[in-house]
């Protein structure tokens, strides 16, 4: 495995709420894909059934964290300062798949872009857009 | 207590104990009514962020200010209808104190035909000293002809009008 295999693997096992909700990610070079599967108990609308909006947004958050965990070693999780969520359309009981892009990762602050998808990836479920504070290691 | 309030209630309750997410999370409704909720989330290791701090995680506050909302749009609105989060913009003024449950008062502050707006505080004793903030807008009746179940069958073909929502 390499370095950031091993850091992205550090981080979502170091999370309590991601092993909760059952995140997992691969990797593949630089690009990496979170994956939430679906359970009962991420289910927020029982009826349609529909996953959790905050459950969608959590998903998003740590895929945020996570990739920034691969872009670069950091002395310890980046502090998210804020995250902005839309909704899509209803998280139907599948698995969800998400990606970030880090738009920037100066020397404090990071943005990061996130979409999730289902079945299909041109027609994402959520997106996120976060704002992170961030402590790179000096080295 | 107003029969609007009375059913409010039991609206918190039904997506307390009937969302499993919400059970999960063991979140309860301490208050209900005239547009505000105010709900709790119980301090529990599995839900932690940080485990070098102990704070709880960032999205469980995500979670409980949609529910949160949720709730308060039904609290302000004279009948049940059904209703999607069409976005969440969450501010993190600082972390939630280890070993503590954090509140969450949420009031829905204006419904217009389609769409109820939403502002919401999570904290632990002051909701002057907040966790963090939250701004919401939900779309009103938005399953409006979705049966239960409708999320078990595949979309229909055109993939780019389905209705938004990931219903709480």
């Amino acid at each position: 495995m390499s370095e950031a295999d091993n850091r992205l693997v550090a981080v979502l096992g170091s999370i309590p709420y991601a092993r909760f909700l059952g995140i997992t990610a691969e990797l593949a070079g630089d690009e990496m894909t979170a994956i939430l599967p679906f359970a009962d108990h991420i289910v927020g609308n029982p009826m349609l059934p529909a996953i959790h909006g905050g459950v969608l947004g959590a998903f998003m958050e740590m895929t945020a964290l996570a990739q920034l965990s691969v872009a670069a070693p950091l002395k310890r999780q980046p502090r998210t300062v804020d995250v902005s969520i839309e909704y899509l359309r209803s998280g139907r009981p599948l698995t969800t798949y998400a990606r970030a892009t880090i738009k920037k990762l100066g020397r404090r602050v990071a943005n990061v872009h996130v979409e999730a998808w289902q079945e299909t990836r041109s027609a994402p479920i959520a997106t996120l857009r976060g704002i992170f504070l961030v402590a790179p290691t000096e080295d | 207590m107003s029969e609007t309030n009375e059913q409010s209630r039991l609206i918190a309750t039904a997506m307390n104990e009937g969302s499993p997410q919400a059970r999960a999370l063991g979140f309860a409704t301490l208050q209900i009514g005239e547009g505000v909720a105010l709900l709790k989330v119980p301090y529990r290791p599995e839900i932690v962020g940080d485990p070098e701090t102990g704070v709880i995680a960032g999205g469980v506050m995500t979670t409980l200010l949609d529910h949160a909302s949720g709730q308060a749009v039904h609290a302000a609105l004279a009948t049940w209808t059904s209703i999607a989060t069409l976005d969440l913009r969450i501010d993190y003024m600082r972390p939630a104190i280890p070993g503590r449950d954090v509140l969450a008062r949420a009031h829905c502050y204006k419904i217009t035909r389609s769409v109820a707006f939403v502002r919401a505080v999570a904290y632990e004793d002051d909701p002057e000293d907040p966790v963090a903030t939250a701004q919401a807008t939900f779309m009103l009746d938005s399953s409006a002809g979705k049966k239960a179940g409708a999320n078990l069958k595949p979309p229909k073909a055109t993939a780019m009008g389905t209705k938004p929502g990931a219903a709480t």
